[in-house]
């Protein structure tokens, strides 16, 4: 169904400290593991294929060999440990100044993203989606609004749990533009595999570029037909849960539709953002994704054609 | 002899097994899930004749008693009802049960009735001094839930299906509370 082209979802492909961080990590364990592996993988060979040893053999040999092997097992897992603790202090150190702090609320299942800034009116509300300026650091703040879900951006950090009534924070960096797909890391109900987002990773005067749109209300062009499409927007019952700014649509359960037409992808990852898509999922979007809580509605087909071409107006 | 006592062993062995795997087939098939439907019909307006609020009938029909609930005693729909009642702001009137601007549904007075059926039009049709008109609105499979959920705030559905701890008010019978 999704085919979306070029992001990746990868954690041995970091593009960021944090996820560095735990990149060398995971390598140096790998490593380790695969030389004790070998060790006792050849020890045991050595040890099925050598003749059976006398039985006057003194203990003392055996003895000193289990001694010498224990002492090795613990002195690699206290390096481990010191290495784990370091990646964890490093991943826990905060030295920047002015980051993007952003909030991302868990919902059965897509996730609701607010970009926080000291004055109201900067604050940017938008859905399954989020765009970080390269080389500037960005704070997470993930909390649910249901039950537990989980952010994560293998290429850019490490898991951070979303906990209804709590806020978890970690922060991340972006060294290198790209698209970044992020899943929900715990498992949250029927649709928890269909609960994706997509982190767009820009050049800082693009990312501000987006910001800027992301403010202003709902600018869709005066023709007559996307007029006659906001008419049914705001007369069927879409309103009862979307929000679009500029409109009489105020509802918070749903995704904020303000701009929905610059999103890429529909139903928090599911499918590219299509006409045909977005007509699929309103008439039956059960179909495309059963369960999720987007009731049935009655869009006659007459009405359909108007309300898609608002819908698609939305930039 | 003997052997004829083997084949009676190997033949109870063989009944023995074909019963308990009888037995664990039917225990298997009984174990009934609650049933859910993902596709539910879209909200229609109107055609929506749930309950009689009056006896009065032009040629003298019986009056219909009202519509059987699909949702009543169905523990997904109270708690699906639970998360509608906020999404679609009844809170905004009703406040957690407790009542605001609207009247409280923990206590059994309703206005207009208490069955599910009385419930169902008092959303779908609206009252008068505010209750809005949700027919067309919200799908009928959802009014349901919040009919189920608004009957367990005054412990009118069967305790087994109401959450044990409620996130809202929740009337407490005498004996819940002692």
């Amino acid at each position: 169904m999704i085919a979306l082209a070029g992001f990746t979802q990868s954690a041995v492909n970091p593009a960021g400290p944090q996820s560095a961080h735990i990149y060398h990590l995971w390598h140096l364990y790998l490593w380790i593991c695969v030389a004790v592996w070998v060790l006792v993988i050849a020890f045991l060979i050595a040890g099925l294929t050598r003749r059976r040893p006398q039985p006057q053999t003194p203990d003392t040999k055996l003895r000193r060999s289990v001694i010498t092997a224990t002492a090795i097992t613990i002195g690699i897992l206290f390096f481990m440990l010191v290495a784990s603790i370091q990646t964890g202090n490093a991943l826990a150190t905060r030295s920047f100044t002015k980051p993007v702090s952003i909030e991302i609320t868990g919902h059965q299942w897509w996730w609701e993203v607010h970009y926080q800034f000291s004055q109201p009116d900067q604050e940017v509300v938008t859905a399954n989606e989020i765009h970080i300026p390269v080389g500037r650091a960005v704070i997470l703040k993930a909390t649910s609004q249901d039950v537990i879900h989980s952010v994560w951006i293998p290429n850019l950090d490490g898991k951070i749990d979303a906990i209804p009534e709590h806020v978890n924070t970690i922060w991340l960096r972006a060294d290198k533009p790209g698209i970044y797909r992020r899943q929900c890391a715990e498992f949250c109900g029927m649709q928890h595999a269909h609960m994706a987002m997509l982190v767009f990773a820009e050049p800082e005067p693009k990312f501000e570029r987006w910001l800027a749109d992301q403010r202003s209300g709902a600018r869709s062009s005066a023709g007559a037909v996307v007029m006659r499409g906001r008419q049914i927007f705001e007369n069927a019952p879409c309103l009862l849960c979307h929000t679009i700014r500029g409109t009489g649509a105020a509802g918070t359960t749903g995704p904020d539709l303000t701009h929905l037409a610059s999103r890429t992808t529909l139903a928090a990852g599911t499918m590219p953002n299509t006409p045909g898509n977005l007509a699929g999922w309103i008439t039956d979007s059960q179909r495309i994704k059963p369960g999720n809580n987007m009731p049935p509605i009655n869009v006659p087909s007459e009405d359909l054609q108007p309300l898609l071409s608002f819908l698609e107006s939305l930039r | 002899m003997v052997r004829s006592t083997g084949i009676m062993k190997r033949v109870t062995k063989g009944v023995l097994a074909c019963a308990s795997v009888l037995v664990l087939a039917t225990l298997a098939s009984s174990c009934k899930r609650e049933s859910r439907t993902l596709r539910n019909e879209p909200p229609q307006r109107g055609l929506y004749d749930a309950a009689r609020e009056s006896t009065n009938e032009p040629g003298g029909k019986l009056p219909k008693i009202g519509m059987p609930s699909p949702a009543e005693g169905n523990a997904y729909a109270i708690s699906q009802g639970q998360r509608l009642f906020d999404w679609y702001n009844c809170s905004g009137c009703h406040a957690q049960g407790g009542g605001g601007m609207g009247p409280p549904l923990m206590d059994r007075r309703f206005t207009y009735g208490s069955q599910p059926a009385n419930i169902y039009d008092t959303i779908v049709r609206g009252r008068p001094n505010g209750m809005p008109t949700w027919g067309g609105r919200i799908p009928e499979f959802q009014v349901w839930q919040l009919v189920a959920y608004v009957r367990s705030l005054s412990g009118s559905e069967p305790s087994a299906a109401t959450p044990g701890r409620s996130d809202g008010l929740e009337k407490k019978t005498r004996a819940q509370l002692q």
